[in-house]
């Protein structure tokens, strides 16, 4: 009975300090973004003391905004500078900045903003989750009095992913995808894709003087004419000995002449599929998401310029069960808490894949993130689908985000290396682990190490 | 941009009349502008100083100016510019009452200005036009010297919050000396005292000898005395001259001065002109300094004065309840964060009605009744004189210091707001943290701009060494790799920084004591691009 007793005791005990590991990485995840958003973090969204200027203030103009047009020329002169400063020694400094959400149903507009720092020699908060260092406030209240509270995500004032915040919204420029995976794969240099799979027909066409017609047409030819007369005096008896031919005996009729004509052509062109799959369970909250999402942006953007816009998208999100929503919007900012069961999705796709015959007709694309945390702790029911998984599409590509220092290996990482998988099938499984707080650079070397066809970068990014 | 109409031009002189005679004191000359958003792009990047230098930094930034003060003292969406003549910007299409307004509170910017002693550096020049020159000369090294312009102003901005701008305003403030009074102050304060270690009757006897000799004759008794010493210690004149040049160099530089003065690479005959980059950078750093020092007052100032001479103004009569919404706007506290103009106009407010019911008095001071202090009228001084003394001796920090008393904080109902996070609803919870006056200066003074203070030396190898002195909080650490990069390239050798830097913070019991911070001295060497870190 005692032994019973603690048994359920220490359970309990374990289950708070579960609790209590959730809440501290959401602490953590919230305070990181707000200390990347500026040094006045503790109180993002209210008014800081040095922050009100006479313009807007006092005569309520309206922060200036730049165009799109504009601020992509210069994204891509600021990038060519960046590169410049590489060759030169110096570190590069130029961020792409965040992504953004996506609107509902405009899942083909993201937001980049190139930003910079300049750095100098300035002092730090002494913690940087500092319950708030205070700030002012007038009015009603004794001291230990709540007088309003605030979500965290509150996407009024913060904005998951970096929508900006408050006014900061209007600074962003919006740019679709195409234009930005341009960018990525000419100025990043991340790999070109090599044309292989299936290919399939589209709806569009082009006209060329393909198809051939006797008798009349645009362009005589010459050749098929030739033979064409040829045969005719053959069987007409005009050509006694083949070793000596004599043209001038020939009978020509009109119906011997053949003419090229322009035809319509279909045009083929080999297109993709990508399966965004995001773990969102209770332990991607915060930064981990971010990153992953920020990252099949990118991805998304780039497969987008690859195809030639011929990419087709399914986003598959999973905790214990998986599901596949619509939009990127709700792939986006769906979250739940729950544990973790990757099989789920990766059956899911299977099955979609199986069951539309995908395969067949498309590269098939499938990136996931997650933090790695399986339930599946040898990896006994997600390895024969991952196997089968593999079989049909070009490339698995899996970002575990993890905190920064964590020691060790996820689950996910432990029973991929027991496999042997990454080591056996370089070329369509990769995987590539990242710290919570990488910066886009870091995202952008990611999708680099994810995409590439050279399996040598996999192995220098293990390395 | 173009310039305002000439009626609201007209508008203008009537504000500046009226203004001068409460009391304001300005140029006569301004200019004001019309100013688009397309304007306003171009402009709020440049601080709104039309012609500063090209950067491309300038570029990137107009896409996020939040937290910029944090990084760099300056004014995007400024209206008014420190320059001569003062320039000023307005929107299109401000109605005349809403323009009477703003003028006032442009004119009340303009006394700051022009009156308020932090300025005193940029009271002889007119920055704007430097800047163009500056500008100029910027543009032509680049076509010559290409992107290595850019890296040298980058550099150079990396270091430009660590100007001495105390030490160039005490420049500008010390009495001059010459010869005569040097070698008095060497005699008596240095060669009696440290150099021959007389006794103090000796020193006194020393000094009534001085006396005699000046009373005796008042023109030539000085030089009679120290033809005297000059007998009495051969040695004195060769230690006297000595002196002189230990104290030239030894004069307050600031690290910009001190890396151009003394690094070799700079003054190699084909560096040279980065320098006189340099030298625009720290200029450009200095001038804005006073700025970033005066945010709260000068926005009070304004604020203070566009409500006193609008409401006295018989031109716009009818207007006030249009007046009252918008001024509403810009001045009312808010229940939770700061508002510059809100805090300002209140303080002020209260300096002169403290002033006037004599309420900076010992007599008062002295009173330790809530109650009585709240009714507390004598015969003071003139609350306007106070005031135009406030805003010309004092900045933010002094300000907050001498002003915001606990009655103060009482009488507008302020309160130090914190935050804590509560984990089962996931989200802020903001409470009434404090209503003492001491913590809301003392949080006010956290929220002013303070650059560390870092002092430089070179050590016995040549390297370049930085001594940050530690004030209880460290340096935010991804930006040092970077900063101190760019210092070794200016420096053309080793660079090495002394910190502290957060081992671990240890959470206390209770919520309300502070956390126990672990410190660690450590010491950054940039060689050769690149960064390493020793404890020491």
């Amino acid at each position: 009975m005692k032994e019973k007793q603690r048994g359920s005791r220490e359970r309990l005990h374990m289950k708070d300090k579960g609790g209590e590991r959730l809440d501290h990485s959401m602490e953590k995840a919230y305070r990181g973004r707000l200390l990347r958003q500026g040094i006045d973090s503790a109180e993002a969204g209210l008014p800081h003391l040095l922050d009100g200027h006479d313009l807007l203030a006092v005569q309520a103009m309206s922060r200036p905004q730049g165009t799109t047009a504009v601020c992509l020329r210069s994204l891509e002169e600021l990038l060519e500078r960046d590169r410049q400063r590489e060759k030169d020694g110096f570190p590069r400094k130029i961020k792409v900045g965040r992504l953004v959400r996506p609107g509902r149903g405009t899942k083909d507009r993201i937001t980049v903003v190139p930003t910079t720092v300049e750095e100098k020699l300035l002092h730090d908060r002494v913690r940087a989750e500092e319950e708030g260092g205070g700030s002012g406030g007038s009015g009603e209240g004794e001291e230990g009095e709540v007088i309003g509270e605030r979500p965290i995500d509150d996407p009024a004032s913060e904005g998951q992913g970096g929508a900006g915040e408050g006014q900061g919204g209007s600074h962003e420029l919006e740019s679709d995808a195409y234009e930005i995976g341009r960018i990525l794969t000419e100025q990043f240099e991340l790999p070109n894709l090599r044309n292989k799979g299936k290919k399939r027909s589209l709806s569009h066409y082009t006209y060329d003087l393909t198809d051939k017609h006797r008798g009349s047409g645009q362009l005589l030819d010459k050749k098929a004419t030739l033979k064409k007369i040829l045969e005719t005096n053959v069987s007409l008896g005009n050509v006694p000995d083949v070793r000596r031919i004599d043209p001038t005996r020939f009978l020509v009729s009109p119906s011997d002449k053949i003419f090229r004509i322009l035809s319509r052509e279909r045009e083929y062109d080999s297109q993709a599929l990508v399966f965004f799959l995001r773990d969102y369970s209770g332990s991607m909250w915060g930064r981990p998401t971010e990153v992953v999402v920020s990252q099949h942006v990118l991805i998304y953007s780039w497969l987008l310029y690859q195809y030639a816009r011929q990419v087709e998208t399914r986003f598959v999100l999973h905790d214990t069960e998986a599901k596949e929503v619509q939009d990127f919007y709700t792939y986006y900012n769906l979250r739940v808490a729950g544990g973790t069961r990757i099989v789920s999705a990766y059956r899911l796709v299977n099955e979609i894949i199986e069951r539309e015959s995908l395969y067949r007709d498309y590269n098939l694309y499938v990136f996931h993130g997650t933090d790695g945390d399986d339930w599946d702790k040898d990896g006994g029911d997600t390895l024969p689908e991952l196997r089968r998984m593999l079989d049909s599409t070009n490339r698995v590509g899996i970002t575990v985000a993890g905190s920064p220092g964590q020691s060790g290996r996820s689950n996910l990482e432990a029973y991929l290396d027991a496999s042997r998988l990454l080591k056996q099938r370089p070329e369509s499984l990769r995987l590539d682990r990242i710290d919570e707080d990488a910066d886009e650079q870091r995202l952008i070397q990611g999708i680099r190490r994810l995409t590439s066809e050279d399996t040598r970068t996999r192995q220098s990014a293990e390395a | 941009m173009q310039l305002i109409d000439q009626h609201s031009k007209r508008i203008m002189e009537g504000c500046k009349e009226r203004a001068r005679e409460a009391g304001l004191r300005f140029d006569a000359e301004t200019l004001e502008y019309i100013v688009t958003n397309r304007d306003l792009l171009e402009l709020s990047s440049k601080s709104m100083i039309p012609n500063l230098y090209d950067y491309w930094v300038h570029d990137v930034e107009v896409l996020r100016e939040k937290g910029r003060y944090d990084l760099y003292p300056s004014n995007p969406y400024e209206t008014v510019i420190n320059t001569r003549p003062v320039i000023s910007f307005y929107n299109d299409n401000n109605p005349d009452w809403l323009n009477v307004m703003i003028f006032y509170h442009v004119l009340a910017h303009i006394d700051f200005f022009q009156n308020n002693l932090f300025f005193q550096h940029t009271w002889d020049y007119d920055f704007n036009g430097e800047a163009l020159a500056d500008k100029r000369f910027i543009a032509r090294l680049r076509s010559d010297k290409g992107r290595w312009v850019d890296y040298v102003i980058e550099f150079t901005r990396g270091i430009d919050n660590l100007v001495g701008y105390f030490d160039e305003l005490s420049r500008l403030d010390q009495p001059i000396k010459n010869d005569d009074d040097l070698r008095l102050d060497f005699y008596f304060d240095h060669f009696l005292q440290s150099e021959l270690g007389i006794n103090q009757s000796e020193y006194l006897k020393e000094i009534a000898l001085y006396n005699e000799f000046l009373q005796e004759s008042p023109d030539s008794g000085q030089q009679l005395f120290f033809s005297r010493v000059s007998k009495a210690w051969p040695e004195f004149d060769e230690k006297y001259k000595s002196w002189l040049n230990l104290r030239e160099s030894s004069k307050n530089r600031d690290l910009l001065e001190f890396v151009a003065e003394h690094s070799e690479f700079l003054n190699r005959y084909e560096n040279r002109w980065m320098k006189s980059v340099m030298e625009v950078i720290r200029k450009t750093s200095l001038f804005f300094q006073p700025q970033i020092r005066t945010k709260i007052m000068n926005e009070g100032w304004a604020t203070y004065w566009h409500e006193r001479l609008f409401l006295e103004d018989e031109r716009i009569r009818g207007h006030e309840i249009s007046f009252s919404k918008t001024h509403s706007q810009v001045a009312s506290l808010s229940r939770l964060g700061l508002n510059p103009y809100a805090l300002g106009l209140r303080l002020f407010q209260e300096i002169e009605a403290a002033a006037e019911a004599g309420r900076y008095s010992f007599e008062f001071e002295r009173i330790l009744d809530a109650h009585e202090r709240q009714g507390y009228c004598r015969e003071g001084v003139s609350g306007r004189k106070t005031l135009f003394s406030v805003r010309r001796h004092l900045c933010d920090s002094q300000f907050i210091r001498s002003f915001v008393s606990q009655d103060f904080v009482d009488r507008h109902r302020l309160f130090v707001a914190g935050k804590r996070l509560k984990r089962s609803k996931r989200s802020w919870e903001y409470y009434v943290k404090s209503r003492r006056a001491a913590d809301y200066r003392s949080m006010l003074l956290d929220k002013l701009y303070h650059p560390p203070r870092i002092e430089h030396h070179i050590d016995d190898q040549g390297k370049l060494v930085l001594v940050h002195r530690f004030e209880g909080k460290p340096l935010v650490e991804e930006y040092i790799g970077n900063t101190l990069l760019g210092l070794e390239y200016l420096w053309g050798r080793p660079v090495t920084l002394e910190t502290h830097r957060v081992v671990e913070i240890k959470q206390q019991s209770s919520e309300d004591e502070e956390p126990e911070v672990t410190w660690e001295k450590v010491r950054y060497i940039m060689n050769s691009r690149k960064l390493s870190k020793r404890r020491i």
